[in-house]
């Protein structure tokens, strides 16, 4: 699947060489997980050669701070200070299991060619979804992105529910699913590659009330993609 | 590299035997060298999304649509076996210079660090650029027979400057029985052997991996943790035709 969409995008974007972007599309958010929630998500149409976060660096301030406590406050004035065109919290709070939010967007006049959507997974760490700078398809039709987890590398995941979500606050900020336990010791020390990277999944445990995590290895584990995007040009 | 070199001196010799047979007098005339077919480059960087797997040095190989790297369901090649348990790519690189459809091969120098990249260059005559594949291969060192790849990308519409970014899933080469114990695991978590010609695995076949249960979830006999276990995509593969 993943293969395909960047084959098409290649294709498509060696056809049309200097096309003129689509200025006007749909954007569909779907949480493909089975007990994960998403804090507000922070979606942003930008230039080429701007992202909020790479593979293989370390997190920004900001970007830690939404993979830490959901708060994309600081994300939202890196791009507005590239000029983009942001759309926050399109789902009006959080992003349920199987849940899905839809909303337009328009980048007319703009050079906002490069879309990014950004969330964090609780009940996590610092576990983010993130399409990072994908390019906006230009020909009329319906697109799909799969998304993976990443990990901030920025908090070791202890999957200890205490409600730290401050950046640099050891602990989970919430489990809004109810389903996680307490008691837990801690699953993990620090990261062992603090930069970002592909979340190696949530551990959990069968121990509501003890155990080394908090989180129940039976619901709260995941494996990518854990959502779909899907951008729709008429 | 061996495949473009072969190709330059069959030319040279042809211009030298014609050269021999047009001369009717006693003088040599000066034949020039011919210029050297032209060529495309391509620089590929793999970056290593894991928390805890170094990745082996990459084999890069630019080939043609009969070969493959692997195939799922079917057995490994040795050449497959040796990086898969021991993070060697020597074997399966030398299995692909000596297959026809192989254009050229390469090799990173070292091991790539979670988080950490390589860059590595490959070149091709553009004559063979039409139907142009590129496979990488790697293993994920702190695995019994772990590996990921590339498989046979399409590059033949690439041109000078493009760019194409994919990402990579772990397979399980099918070789070893994932015991996740020290004494069968190359990589620092375990120190042990890496390659042995036994196929111990359930079923000596490659499918998808199914990941690592480690010794935090449980397996009291592994000698990994937490920190080893990965989701896909594993590794990022970045293409860039420089000529």
């Amino acid at each position: 699947m993943k293969a395909k969409i960047y084959a098409g995008l290649l294709a498509a974007s060696l056809a049309a060489a200097p096309a003129a972007n689509a200025t006007q599309f749909t954007v569909e958010i779907e949480n493909l997980s089975n007990a994960i929630y998403y804090t507000p998500f922070l979606v942003a149409a930008h230039p080429a050669g701007t992202s909020l976060f790479s593979v293989g660096e370390a997190a920004s301030a900001n970007l830690q701070a939404m993979a830490e406590g959901g708060d994309i406050s600081g994300l939202v004035a890196d791009v507005n200070g590239l000029g983009a065109t942001v759309v926050e919290n399109p789902a009006g709070g959080l992003l349920g299991p199987t849940a899905s939010t839809t909303f337009d967007m328009n980048t007319d006049g703009t050079s906002n060619d490069r879309l990014t959507i950004v969330a964090m997974l609780l009940p996590t760490n610092d576990a983010f979804a993130g399409l990072n700078a994908v390019e906006i398809p230009t020909e009329p039709g319906t697109y799909t992105f799969d998304v993976p987890a990443y990990d901030a590398g920025t908090e070791a995941n202890d999957e200890i529910l205490n409600g730290g979500g401050a950046p640099g606050v050891p602990g989970m900020p919430a489990d809004p699913g109810g389903l996680a336990g307490a008691g837990g010791t801690g699953a993990a020390m620090a990261d062992a590659n603090t930069t970002v990277h592909i979340h190696r999944g949530a551990l959990g445990d069968t121990d509501a009330a003890g155990g080394t995590s908090d989180l129940d290895s039976r619901v709260h584990r995941w494996l990518n993609p854990v959502v779909r995007v899907t951008v729709t040009v008429q | 590299m061996k495949v473009i070199a072969n190709r330059i001196l069959l030319l040279a010799l042809g211009a030298a035997v014609l050269a021999a047979c047009d001369s009717s007098d006693s003088v040599t005339p000066f034949v020039p060298d011919p210029p050297p077919p032209p060529t495309a480059t391509f620089e590929v960087t793999v970056t290593n999304l894991t928390n805890g797997q170094p990745l082996s040095p990459i084999g890069v190989i630019a080939h043609a649509d009969g070969y493959s790297v692997f195939s799922i369901g079917a057995a490994a090649s040795v050449g497959l076996e040796e990086l898969a348990e021991g993070g060697d790519n020597s074997v399966l690189l030398a299995e692909a210079d000596a297959d026809a459809n192989v254009f050229a091969t390469a090799s990173g120098g070292a091991p790539i660090s979670p988080g950490g990249r390589e860059t590595i260059s490959i070149e091709v005559l553009q004559s063979d650029l039409a139907g142009m594949r590129l496979s990488t291969s790697t293993m994920l060192v702190n695995t019994n027979d772990a590996v990921t790849m590339a498989n046979a990308v399409d590059l033949s519409a690439m041109q000078s400057g493009d760019t194409l970014t994919l990402r990579t899933i772990a397979y399980d080469a099918g070789t070893e029985a994932d015991t996740e114990m020290a004494a069968h695991i190359p990589g620092p978590a375990g120190g042990g052997e890496g390659f042995n010609a036994a196929r111990d695995d359930d079923a000596d076949r490659v499918s998808m991996h199914s990941g690592i249960v480690g010794a935090d979830d449980g397996f009291a006999s592994s000698s990994l943790s937490n920190q080893h276990r990965f989701d896909n995509p594993v590794s990022m593969v970045r293409i860039e035709r420089i000529n």
